[in-house]
């Protein structure tokens, strides 16, 4: 028997992949700000620069973060769309419940077991 | 459909789900107080769910496992805090180890649910979910306990369909 993790659903959003690294999330934070380069964020974390370039990369590519140059500068902004996310996690949990309170409702209609219950339920659609 | 109201505030990471039944406010108790119903709806088709404890007690242990296609088992369990039969249910949800401990790498969520009744023989149930944080919510849906989601809404239009003939 195989006792392991579920994978994600078929239709799993790359955002959701992106943001499942820790560094990767911390990288979305620091970026709000649109205040640090690749080399500044790598500072903060205990890993190569060519390390923090990959995350930076696969954040991008996820659309979550972009460069922009400011000035001189090119720094790494954390796109607003991605604040986003948290709705379209909701959106997703709503479905969630949807399907659970569907499940109850099936039950219930089946424990009262009354024709006149399946009836009064039909006479509303 | 029997889901009434759906509040979403993502800046305080928290869904209400309101929801009504053509049934007494009893049976809607029943299927969170009876393990035996709790697990006929609270996983999908495809990861039924078992619950092994269920102490729905203030400061007692609800213990479940889910069981997926491959053979996976997530485990879950509630903390419950507060109860109020047949009214109110105040439990916090997180995952645990296989040999039910919980597991601290995961998320844990506060999950408030309240029934009452709003007409004769018409019951509503209200269910508040709140996550730590937008991680957690990342966390448990990428995990994909949760559950195979499109899979288990085609399952059930496949099960209601199947009800519409038998009547």
């Amino acid at each position: 028997m195989v006792v392991s993790v579920q994978i994600a659903p078929p239709d799993f959003d790359p955002v959701f992949a992106a943001l499942a690294d820790h560094t990767r999330r911390d990288i979305v934070r620091r970026a709000i700000n649109a205040e640090e380069g690749v080399l500044e964020l790598a500072s903060h974390y205990p890993m190569s620069f060519a390390a923090v370039q990959k995350h930076v990369a696969v954040l991008e590519r996820a659309g979550l973060i972009t460069k922009q140059r400011i000035g001189r500068r090119r720094v790494v902004r954390t796109n607003p769309e991605a604040l986003l996310v948290a709705r379209r996690l909701l959106d997703q949990y709503e479905g969630l419940w949807r399907a659970r309170i569907d499940r109850m409702n099936q039950l219930v209609a089946e424990t009262a077991g009354a024709i006149d219950t399946v009836e009064t339920k039909e006479s509303k659609r | 459909m029997t889901v009434t109201a759906v509040r979403k505030d993502p800046q305080r990471l928290t869904l209400i789900v309101e929801a009504e039944f053509d049934a007494s406010v009893e049976s809607i108790w029943q299927l969170w107080a009876d393990p035996r119903k709790l697990e006929r709806w609270w996983g999908p088709p495809t990861y039924p769910a078992t619950f092994t404890k269920h102490d729905l007690t203030p400061g007692g242990r609800v213990e479940s496992y889910m069981t997926g296609p491959a053979g996976d088992q997530p485990h879950g369990y509630w903390d419950v805090l507060e109860v109020e039969p047949p009214r109110r249910i105040l439990f916090r949800a997180g995952f645990a180890n296989a040999d039910g401990t919980p597991n601290t790498e995961m998320p844990i969520n506060t999950i408030r649910v309240g029934i009452e009744e709003v007409a004769q023989g018409r019951t509503r149930m209200s269910i508040e979910i709140v996550f730590p944080s937008t991680e957690a919510m990342e966390q448990v849906l990428a995990m994909g306990t949760e559950e195979g989601l499109s899979q288990a809404v085609s399952q059930i239009d496949a099960i209601l369909a199947e009800e519409t003939i038998q009547r």
